[in-house]
């Protein structure tokens, strides 16, 4: 036996990390690179096919490119499109990590919007740093709370999170329906449904419009990289952190080892439900300045490929994130410069999910790029 | 059929797990193959079985060589594997688990199941391997699945069977019919492979025996005239010793009292039945008794997993029958589960995250909210060295140590703390002997230490030689009571069978 408070050679030794098995550059890098090339060559096959002539094919990914990532405007673009996914994927990823299946980002997102639509209408005459900040709060918590009832109804009755999360995003989005076209919410004389506009003080104030006040990223950006390394911190740090990896690796282990499971599901779906409804809130406060029906845009459905793309890491999740909203400036690029129909960009992106969600299938289909034999 | 390995090899990456290992199989012979765990016993006969090829030597069958390109090679070769772990559908009957995958079929193919059926009544009356075709697998106990897994075997017309660690799962009666068939087998003029890390085993049933340590062949042995040091010497590398050096017992005031226990298990029927005992301090109690005769259900009930219907456990003098496992954690109960795998590990776990699996809450490992993992992987690389868990860094993953050493780390991780009650179910199953002597040490120096230690264990050897007094379960009472002593193997064996002394 050594003595208290030092450590023999011996043991010195166990505490040098060998090769990480939380990072394997193959699995984190190579794959998602070669999935993104093989999504890309497939999706021109199914351009060719439906008749797009070899140089539109061309001239499209040519599209996809500067849309996304040439010229400062496109990069604004798509760090403006990857900051809600990001942040709902987040969410996502926890649930994951805690082995729950949540598929209520959309609705949770929807909540997280109105409600901080709704803070940044109603605050009238508040100093901005005062009203941002409510505003955001009221969307985490929004969201928060709609994600809650799914986990408490699990903890509490043993719901499936599934079936739940999937029916309160139809509640939700009706109710957003409902919502904006009642008063107070309805914007005064509109028949349409469409809110009242977010007031200024409310709004995340845009990044670089010192360059061009065109540029439409804004402040949201800062949001998602503190959250991004909240949720690390979060998972890898804390007490919390561990009770929900260990829930979500081994629900056996966890409860012999004393820890809550019911605790464990409600925070987890409430801490998933916050992140997303600050999602929400990102898009209205940021980019659309009030709500009006589906003004998530499906974020909260696309958030979900983000996340298992991403590997249910924050930083992967991150990257993931950045990749879907370069494809989603870039598309519309694609469209308008190549004619090309959004739809096909969607194809891609559908691709994509399929390559990264199956890395066997890359390794299958191209061997020879990998060290590692795909069995034994 | 015989089978000759000549000098086999097999790395994986850096890691060599055989090397250059010769071995003959013979028909109408059992061949023991005994090894420590992680000694390399299954990717041996993962190779010959196909499922492994082989990165130098050759495998001759016959005196041909032969090179199997998978296991259906192998299969066709006559090679057959019973695994440890039973591949057969729960709900489907005998018959059908058997004849899966190889299905006798009639015209627009038409499961012919009563071809089936007297297929396996056939195999079974040759072999003396007594089963009901029509019985559903999760309906009959694991003796019977096990014949069901060598009837497949036989089904596919094997000349070779390789028998993975057979009597794991078995209990002791169990073990006493598959010997017999086994024996049926060899006489039936089949080439069999028994492998095994339980030495008495292996000198009862083996014709021949090779030992294997750290991948290598490291000796022959006869078991007419080997005895039980030797094989444990060649196998472990160091003499060893069987019997736990321990003094007499000085049990002091009782640590855990319980009174009228009742507890109901899954199926909502009573599995522990107004059971009531003490455990002292400084003694070991042990519980004996054939699986699933409410032991799992008494262990869960005394630790916080399972709340009992009726009755009370008393801890020192705090009632602690309704109390949490976390708090029976923190007041001093340590608790070596079962199952490892399924409840005492998180196998995609660092060992440095399973080390604090249950005390990760609390200083020094955590203030707060905040964990303080460099402290955490210190104190892991120090139990860890301190148990002699075999490993290269606190980093690696548990599901990459072998099951003795996942059963030390969890051992390590309870008894490292300052604990006044030890709860142990099966604390050296499917553990080396090398391992099984340091862990049985370990628990006596805590008994010495005056710990209360309750031990639950099918293993009749382990509950004599660790335990002070002997309590044996059946049907969810405990039935009788002895001085472990002067208890012999058949006075415990008969109150185990039911029979009231």
């Amino acid at each position: 036996m050594s003595e208290p408070g030092k450590l023999d050679g011996f043991s010195q030794d166990l505490l040098k990390r060998a090769v990480s098995d939380r990072f394997d550059a193959e699995e984190m890098i190579l794959v998602p690179l070669l999935a993104v090339a093989m999504a890309l060559a497939f999706g021109a096959i199914v351009m060719l096919a439906t008749g797009v002539s070899l140089t539109a094919v061309g001239q499209s990914y040519v599209a996809l490119f500067t849309g996304s990532l040439g010229s400062i405007n496109a990069v604004s673009e798509t760090l403006t499109a990857a900051a809600p996914l990001t942040l709902a994927a987040l969410g996502i990823a926890l649930g994951f990590r805690a082995g729950l299946f949540n598929i209520g980002a959309e609705g949770q997102v929807l909540l997280g919007g109105m409600a901080a639509v709704v803070v940044g209408f109603a605050l009238t005459d508040t100093p901005a740093w005062i009203h941002l900040p409510l505003a955001l709060l009221a969307g985490a918590i929004a969201g928060a709370i709609w994600a809650g009832i799914a986990g408490w109804l699990k903890a509490a009755t043993g719901a499936h999170e599934v079936i739940t999360t999937i029916m309160l995003n139809l509640i939700a989005m009706r109710l957003v329906d409902y919502l904006l076209r009642n008063p107070p919410v309805q914007k005064p004389g509109r028949a349409d449904p469409i809110s009242q506009s977010v007031l200024p003080s409310a709004e995340l104030p845009r990044l670089l419009s010192f360059i061009d006040p065109n540029l439409r990223v804004h402040a949201g950006i800062l949001l998602v990289i503190a959250a991004v390394l909240f949720v690390y911190w979060l998972l890898f740090r804390t007490t919390t952190g561990f009770e929900f990896r260990a829930a979500g690796s081994n629900p056996d282990a966890a409860r012999y080892a004393g820890m809550k499971s019911g605790m464990i599901i409600v925070l987890v779906m409430a801490t998933a439900g916050a992140l997303a409804g600050l999602a929400g809130a990102n898009q209205v406060l940021g980019v659309l300045g009030r709500a009006s029906p589906g003004f998530s845009g499906g974020a909260g459905f696309d958030a979900i490929a983000v996340a298992l793309l991403g590997r249910s890491h924050p930083v992967g999740v991150l990257l993931a994130g950045l990749l879907f909203g370069a494809l989603q400036a870039g598309g519309r690029e694609m469209q308008v410069e190549a004619g090309v129909s959004i739809d096909l960009i969607a194809i891609i992106q559908a691709l994509v999910i399929v390559f990264m969600a199956a890395p066997t299938l890359v390794r299958a289909t191209i061997p020879w790029v990998f060290r590692k034999e795909a069995g034994r | 059929m015989d089978i000759e390995l000549r000098g086999i090899t097999k790395r994986f990456g850096p890691v060599v797990a055989n090397s250059d290992v010769n071995l003959t199989i013979r028909a109408g012979e059992i061949l023991g193959l005994l090894g420590e765990n992680g000694a390399g016993k299954t990717t041996l006969m993962n190779v010959l079985s196909g499922l492994y090829r082989p990165d130098e030597g050759e495998i001759l069958i016959d005196g041909k060589p032969t090179r199997f390109e998978g296991a259906g090679d192998a299969i066709r070769a006559g090679i057959g594997m019973v695994h440890q772990h039973f591949m057969l559908v729960p709900v489907f009957t005998v018959a059908e688990n058997v004849v899966l995958g190889v299905e006798p079929t009639g015209r627009l193919d038409h499961l012919d199941i009563a071809t089936a059926r007297e297929q396996v009544r056939a195999i079974g009356a040759e072999h003396g391997l007594v089963v009901d075709p029509d019985a559903i697998i999760e309906e009959v106990p694991v003796g019977v699945q096990q014949r069901v897994e060598i009837i497949k075997v036989l089904f596919r017309s094997a000349d070779v069977l390789i028998f993975d660690e057979p009597t794991a799962v078995l209990t002791p009666q169990e073990v006493e019919d598959f010997f017999g068939i086994i024996r049926s087998l060899r006489d039936a003029g089949k080439a069999l492979v028994f492998i095994t890390h339980k030495l008495f085993e292996i000198l009862e049933v083996a014709d021949r025996i090779s030992v294997l340590r750290g991948g290598k062949i490291v000796g022959e042995g006869d078991p007419k005239t080997a005895t039980e040091a030797e094989l444990a010497e060649m196998m472990v590398g160091r003499p060893v010793s069987f019997t736990v050096d321990k003094k007499p017992a000085v049990p002091r005031r009782p640590m855990i009292e319980v009174r009228n226990l009742k507890v109901m298990n899954d199926r909502h029927e009573v599995a522990v039945n107004d059971v009531s005992f003490a455990v002292r301090a400084g003694e070991v109690v042990g519980i004996a008794g054939v699986q699933g005769n409410g032991q799992t259900e008494l262990v869960e009930a005394l630790t916080g997993l399972r709340s009992a219907i009726a009755g009370s456990v008393v801890f020192h003098d705090e009632d602690i029958t309704h109390a949490s496992a976390r708090h029976r954690h923190k007041l001093g109960m340590a608790h070596v589960p079962e199952d490892r795998q399924r409840e005492g590990l998180i196998e995609t776990f660092t060992l440095a995250e399973n080390m604090v699996l249950d005390s990760y809450y609390d200083e020094p490992y955590s203030t707060g909210i905040r964990m303080h993992w460099p402290k955490v992987e210190t104190e892991a690389a120090r139990i860890i060295t301190d148990f002699d868990v075999r490993t290269s860094s606190v980093f690696e993953l548990a599901d990459h140590l072998s099951g003795g050493n996942q059963q030390k780390l969890v051992v390590a991780r309870e008894m490292s703390r300052d604990i006044q009650v030890l709860i142990a179910s099966q604390p050296t199953r499917g553990v080396d002997v090398g391992s099984i002597e340091y862990i049985h040490k370990r628990i006596i120096a805590a008994r010495d230490a005056e710990v209360g230690v309750l031990i639950v264990s099918t293993e009749l050897d382990e509950i004599r030689a660790l335990s002070d007094r002997v309590l044996v379960m059946y049907r969810g009472r405990v039935v009788a009571e002895f001085d472990a002593a002067a208890a012999t193997v058949a006075e415990l064996g008969l109150a185990m069978a039911g029979a009231t002394a």
